[in-house]
């Protein structure tokens, strides 16, 4: 890690942060949108030696209206499923361009970014394509819990429950019918260097992470839960806190897999109730007292075996 | 060093005229009949006669997308494919034009399934049509060698700057051993400099590439595409003609034979010319007066071309090795059809569908599909198109 980040982690304040914006005001997001917050640290962190492959959604809408661009460093849309096709792309010619001389040998930051859709649905084969093959890139989904681009529609990380447009509530169902699928654990699988889950909420927490991602050699990747008030149906100036209750309540957990080895980065010592955090979204609002029970008892199962699986309980 | 003959199977003249225009990197994805191209070029890479990345894509989607990738940063790139792989990856093909990437494609003709039949055709290439790429017909293994290197120059020209396609019939060509001419390094270096892009995705110069446009934008956007596509037509006789001088190749957009007196114009793309040009010398000798068209320039369209040669003759027949189902028959047919529709003398088209998956077209089968179309046009009942050859 470099001095300098190392130093940025040390007693971390918002005045510490770089002030150097590479994700430039005036893009097009909605208030509140989690999203948003996420790419502008994501490019702090990262500096101007940086090159992001977008695949089409709310990143990519909100950023680049032709002829404008909110980006200050080298960015490319190509399409919806193959944002990490485009970075393995980038990452091969940079490789070959620098070994023959075309270009000045120095580390580039590639990056892929792709939302829940983009990455765990319709993306998923050509991430696992190129986290197989070992790209130096830094694979990023960042986590709004369904296709917001396109009016809100379910993904496969969509929660269980939580209404969508393609996944009512309605007299029969009551929203998403299936559990969010585990992204960073299918990462995983690919034995890749570093995985690691994270949530705008905790920012510092998520600093570390993308330190850590930009000091590895080899694919990283990172699933970031980045609540969209639009699509979770809540006030704009409650994202931050809303993704601090997913934390909290154990509904998303802050780990980090490290050469195989599995970590929790933040510890929540007294969960708070599902249903504190459900209640505060309009997502939900359909959900009976006895479905948010349900969900609870998936949740605490599922908090068991992260304890066990990071080591935290026997 | 100047050029030498050598014999090789078409697949690995393509593989070779790839490594003498050194690309730096291959992104492909194998199937049938393509993957002697991308086996040949992954040994290359691997016995370190060909300096690039190779990668090993899971699908041709990818493969699109990595070059798309790979020609953004500014790399020479090349993918190859065929029928399935290309109907896979065509929403990239469309991408790849938009964002004005120079890429270049080895597309090795084939079926589209149902039925799934690995035989040639050109139901594949005539089904992306408008992907905006500059597509090439190869006669034979000399062609596929020649345009393969061309189709680099011509793409990465500032005054182009479109991603190319050579097309190769699957087996007929790709599978044979033919003598070619190959080229020296040298030669290929002096003929083809480093890509040097005007643009590239690298932090000295941050740009954005794949803005989306409103529809206030859009149309203009499109045009542009259109008319700079058609811009690339004197580059590529530019490049023809310093070919010729160069190495004593001489290409056209539609290379015409006998075609000056001809009573009747028999057009065909590809492989199939060869055969088809043994009928028409047959036929001549027999005193016809039927003419050839060898199809070498699907896009940009040659439309000047197809009016100045095909209406020299009062009738043309057009063997497509293709069909719209449901529509119009014959691909190529109806592009010569709507280019004459203004004008106000125009030979009479008749369109046969013939040669899908792969089915042998002979002498014999031209020679009879050539008096039917003059049966057809003296009485005056031309059909919309006809199928040859096919049992009941
Ligand atoms: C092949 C293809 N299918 C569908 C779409 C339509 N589409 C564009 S973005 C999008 C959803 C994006 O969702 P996600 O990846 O979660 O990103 P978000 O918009 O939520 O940020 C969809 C369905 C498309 N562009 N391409
Ligand atoms: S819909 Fe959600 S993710 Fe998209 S811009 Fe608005 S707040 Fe952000
Ligand atoms: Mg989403």
């Amino acid at each position: 890690m470099s001095e300098e980040r190392a130093q940025l982690l040390k007693g971390f304040t918002p005045k510490k942060l770089p002030r150097e914006e590479y994700f430039g005001p005036g893009h097009r997001a909605c208030q509140g949108c989690a999203p948003a917050v996420m790419l502008r640290h994501l490019l702090k962190v990262l500096g101007p030696n940086t090159v992001v492959a977008t695949a089409t959604g709310c990143a990519e809408i909100i950023s680049s209206p032709y002829p404008q661009t909110a980006w200050k460093i080298p960015w490319i849309h190509s399409a919806f499923e193959n944002a990490a096709a485009t970075a393995a792309g980038i990452e091969a010619a940079y490789k070959a361009l620098m070994r023959k001389k075309r270009i000045p040998k120095e580390r580039i930051y590639v990056v892929s970014l792709a939302g829940d859709g983009g990455t765990a649905d319709i993306g998923l084969q050509a991430l696992s394509g190129a986290l197989e093959r070992g790209h130096d890139c830094i694979f990023i989904c960042y986590d709004n819990e369904a296709y917001m681009n396109t009016g809100i529609q379910r993904s496969g990380l969509t929660p269980f429950g939580a209404s969508t447009t393609t996944s009512p509530a309605g007299r029969i169902f009551k929203g998403q019918r299936t559990w969010k699928k585990d992204i960073a654990a299918i990462a995983a699988a690919h034995h890749i260097p570093y995985v690691a889950t994270a949530c705008v909420s905790y920012m510092k927490d998520m600093y570390a992470k993308m330190i850590k991602a930009a000091d590895t050699r080899g694919p990283s990747f990172l699933h970031i839960l980045a609540p969209c008030p639009t699509g979770w149906r809540c006030p704009p100036d409650m994202a931050i806190e809303i993704g601090r209750m997913a934390v909290q309540s154990g509904m998303f957990h802050l780990y980090e897999v490290e050469n195989g080895v599995k970590r929790l980065t933040v510890k929540v010592k007294e969960r708070i109730p599902v249903k504190e955090y459900i209640r505060a979204q309009g997502r939900f609002r359909h959900l009976t007292d006895e479905d948010i029970e349900e969900i609870q008892r998936r949740v605490d199962e599922e908090y068991e075996r992260l304890l066990r699986e990071a080591g935290e309980m026997a | 060093m100047g050029s030498k003959r050598v014999s090789l199977e078409v697949s690995e003249v393509c593989a070779e005229a790839v490594r003498l225009a050194d690309v730096d990197v291959v992104a492909a994805y194998p199937i049938t009949p393509q993957t002697h191209i991308a086996e040949v070029l992954s040994e290359m890479v691997a016995d370190g006669v060909l300096d690039a990345e190779y990668i090993n894509v899971e699908s041709e989607h990818s493969a699109m997308s990595c070059c798309i990738g790979a020609s953004a940063a500014g790399a020479r790139s090349f993918t190859a494919t065929s029928a399935q792989g290309l109907a896979l990856m065509s929403e990239m093909l469309y991408i790849a034009s938009g964002l004005r990437l120079p890429i270049v494609m080895a597309l090795v003709t084939r079926t589209l399934s149902a039925p799934l039949s690995i035989w040639g055709d050109y139901s594949d290439i005539m089904s992306v049509r408008d992907c905006g790429w500059i597509t090439l017909f190869a006669e034979d293994g000399q062609e596929v060698f020649d345009f393969t290197l061309q189709a680099f120059r011509i793409a990465e020209d500032e005054r182009v700057l479109f991603p190319a396609m050579v097309c190769m019939d699957g087996f007929h060509l790709s599978h044979v051993l033919e003598p070619v001419d190959v080229i020296s390094e040298e030669e290929a270096r002096d003929f083809l400099p480093v890509y040097r892009p005007k643009y590239r995705l690298h932090p000295s110069d941050p740009v954005s590439m794949g803005c989306f446009a409103m529809p206030d934008y859009f149309s203009e956007i499109k045009k542009r595409q259109d008319e700079e596509l058609k811009g690339s037509y004197p580059v590529i006789l530019e490049v023809w003609r310093e070919w010729e001088e160069r190495f004593g190749r001489r290409y056209a957009p539609l290379m015409s034979y006998w075609v000056d007196d001809a009573e009747m114009i028999l057009v065909i793309a590809g492989g199939y010319a060869g055969t088809a040009r043994l009928a028409v010398e047959g036929m001549r000798k027999r005193g016809m007066k039927v003419g050839l068209v060898s199809w070498k320039l699907w896009r940009p369209f040659p439309l000047d071309d197809v009016r100045e040669i095909l209406g020299k003759a009062p009738l043309v027949l057009v063997v497509d090795r293709a069909l719209s189902v449901g529509g119009a028959g014959g691909p190529i047919a109806n592009e010569i059809r709507a280019a004459f529709y203004h004008e106000k003398v125009r030979p009479q088209v008749v369109s046969m569908v013939a040669g899908l998956s792969g089915r042998d077209v002979l002498q014999r089968d031209f020679e009879a599909m050539t008096k039917r179309a003059m049966e057809l046009a003296e009485r005056g009942e031309i059909p919309y198109y006809e199928m040859y050859g096919v049992r009941e």
